[in-house]
């Protein structure tokens, strides 16, 4: 307990004049370099952020929160008629980048970006970017969704595989249309069946359209919402996940699935307005597999138990993708059941 | 070859429609009760969700199914009591106590989840209720394994439609109740307890609000996620008037919407007819609203519905 008594009087008196010294100097001179203050970041959610579109949003966030040293704050299930208030809340914060979903708040959202210039505004949103500072993202996944279909029609037995989607709204049809269409190629007998739940949000609904499907020949089915994994166990046939490596939830039935993947996405955003160069503009390109925004979740258990023509004839088709030699079509109209 | 499989499919058809009456069919009876004693208890949806959230979480950390079941139960429970403090012991209004009582809930499990599991990447998953196959009964062709192949709460809730309609018109219990609901007064000068029997109509409406709540997240599906009742709530409220407050008739509502679900769905997976989605989504819904536009003409409600009873007012 002597030792800290020991420190001479004068030693310490000389240490806290220098430390004030450094301080009143520095503060002038060292302001500018160390760009003090963190970047201030808020994302405004309509859903929860369980709801897997918006998760991996959160997610590539809480990544920027600690690898770019940005401030993050969010707020969830924000209704639409909240949207603007909360949207604000956050531009009069001093925020300085507001992201979010903003598809069910569209206009709301756009209409909250004219009054505030100077903040870079970037949403998910099924339409495009308006100067000069509302940007926009979407879920381009439809290049994995490709490459997940090829292994549903390889691997499934009955020639029938499904899909079982929340609505047929664009972001959903061109996920459900690229899997038939890899599907298709591989295997040209394969038939699909959709069915839609009328909401993003109701398991029990998604498992029962499921079980539907499954009673009706399907033995590869498209888990694009939670619930039809659950299915797919009970009944022992194939599935493959949406949106993020859900093979846990199934590991002996899980093959792999499209992965979404925001933090190309949000890391240049941050990096653009960090820069003090952000523009209006559509960030849908770096949710392509190129850019590293969208990928093929791993195999895990199916790494031994899928054969290894069909790795070989995906690894081969996902080079292609890579190198900009083939192109997965963008269908977005409403797929139909076989 | 052919044969066998349409065998499949009925066996699988009707199967689902008992899986997806059973929320309905708790539910329904549920309100039911509560509406035979006057009260139009409009937090069902709240309650449904708040339950499958506690019931959930007790299953999450005891590992006990039956335990989940039973705090859903009692979750419900409480809430009737919230909603008999506001509409029988406060007089207020049914109609705003019910939805704020659905707003509170479905915010207050909302508040929990995430107390209690933070922000999980993947979501909390229990291992749910497995069918039980009944000894004898669901060796019997063709209905064994769709009755009888079932949930344990699904035959609970077999057992609970009759023994609702006991209740209702065989006891003393149910006379008293139906008598609060149509005419209070009388019950009263009788030397029955409106207040009393309000409230144990609104505490049992909650339990069995609180067992649909749990089939839900415990037995259909083995997570709680937010939307997992979806408006199962605000059928369960038409499929009262449906029924024409009858246990039995709303318990045939309640099987005749699922039906028309399961059919939806395997429309939506066939080819045969081609249709928009909205179409087949619509359906349930729609004829619902017809059904019940039809049957309800002669349907009276408990004349006391939405009528607090004040002693002292004459």
């Amino acid at each position: 307990m002597g030792s800290r008594k020991c420190l001479p009087r004068t030693t310490g008196l000389i240490l806290i004049a220098s430390l004030v010294a450094v301080l009143v100097l520095g503060s002038g001179l060292a302001a500018p370099l160390l760009a003090a203050a963190p970047l201030k970041v808020a994302a405004v959610f309509e859903t929860p952020i369980e709801e897997p579109w918006v998760n991996q949003i959160h997610v590539a966030l809480l990544r920027a929160k600690k690898d770019l040293g940005v401030q993050y704050e969010w707020s969830e299930s924000v209704k639409s008629a909240d949207f603007a208030r909360v949207m604000r809340e956050y531009a009069e914060k001093g925020y300085q980048l507001i992201t979010g979903d903003a598809f069910g708040a569209e206009r709301i959202a756009r209409r909250v970006a004219v009054d505030y210039p100077k903040i870079a505004f970037v949403f998910g949103s099924g339409i495009g970017p308006a100067e000069p500072n509302f940007g926009v993202f979407d879920n381009w996944i439809h290049e994995p969704a490709f490459l997940s279909g090829m292994i549903a029609g390889k691997m499934t037995k009955s020639n029938t595989i499904g899909v079982v989607a929340a609505m047929p709204i664009p972001e959903v049809n061109r996920l459900a249309n690229a899997f038939y269409a890899g599907a298709k190629e591989v295997n040209p007998k394969v038939k699909c069946k959709f069915s839609f739940i009328g909401s993003f949000f109701d398991p029990p609904k998604a498992k029962e359209a499921a079980l539907a499907q499954i009673e009706a020949g399907v033995d590869v089915i498209y888990a694009e919402r939670f619930g039809v994994i659950e299915a797919a166990k009970e009944k022992g046939i194939l599935a493959i996940s949406n949106m993020s490596d859900q093979s846990s939830l199934g590991p002996d039935n899980v093959i792999t699935g499209p992965v979404w993947d925001m933090w190309p996405t949000v890391s240049y955003m941050v990096n653009l307005v960090k820069a003090g160069v952000f523009t209006a503009q559509d960030f849908g390109g770096f949710s392509f597999m190129s850019k590293g925004g969208s990928y093929l979740a791993p195999y895990h258990k199916f790494e031994t138990k899928l054969p290894a023509d069909v790795k070989d004839l995906v690894a081969k088709r996902k080079q292609e993708i890579l190198a900009g030699t083939f192109r997965v079509n963008i269908d977005e109209s409403i797929p139909k059941s076989d | 070859m052919n044969e066998i499989l349409s065998q499949i499919f009925q066996v699988g058809f009707f199967a689902a429609v008992i899986r997806i009456a059973t929320p309905l069919v708790f539910g329904t009876l549920g309100e039911l009760f509560a509406e035979r004693a006057g009260i139009l208890n409009l937090g069902i949806e709240g309650i449904m969700m708040l339950a499958a959230m506690s019931g959930f979480s007790t299953v999450f950390f005891t590992g006990s199914l039956w335990l989940g079941v039973l705090a859903a139960v009692l979750t419900g429970v409480v809430a009737g009591l919230v909603m008999g403090l506001l509409t029988v012991s406060l007089g207020l209004s049914q109609h705003v106590s019910g939805i704020g009582l659905t707003l509170l809930c479905s915010g207050l499990s909302f508040y929990c989840y995430r107390l209690i599991f933070g922000q999980p990447s993947t979501l909390p998953a229990i291992k749910p209720f497995e069918t039980v196959a009944l000894p004898v009964l669901a060796e019997i062709p063709i209905i064994g394994p769709i009755l009888f192949n079932q949930f344990a709460l699904v035959y609970l809730a077999m057992l609970i439609v009759p023994a609702a309609a006991f209740v209702l018109f065989h006891t003393p219990w149910g006379l008293n109740l139906r008598t609060v609901g149509e005419n209070p007064l009388a019950a009263f000068s009788a030397g029955v307890s409106v207040t009393a029997m309000r409230y144990q109509a609104l505490l049992l409406s909650g339990a069995l609000m609180g067992l649909a709540g749990a089939f839900l997240c415990m037995a259909q599906y083995n997570a709680y996620t937010f939307g997992v009742i979806s408006g199962r709530g605000w059928v369960c409220i038409a499929l009262i008037v449906f029924g024409q407050w009858n246990p039995w008739k709303s318990a045939a509502g309640a099987i005749l919407f699922a039906c028309i679900d399961a059919l939806q769905l395997r429309l939506q997976a066939s080819s045969a007819i081609n249709l928009p989605y909205q179409v087949f989504l619509m359906l349930p819904f729609v004829l619902t609203i017809v059904g019940m536009a039809l049957v309800s003409r002669n349907a009276l409600a408990p004349a006391a519905l939405l009528k607090p009873f004040r002693k002292e007012a004459r």
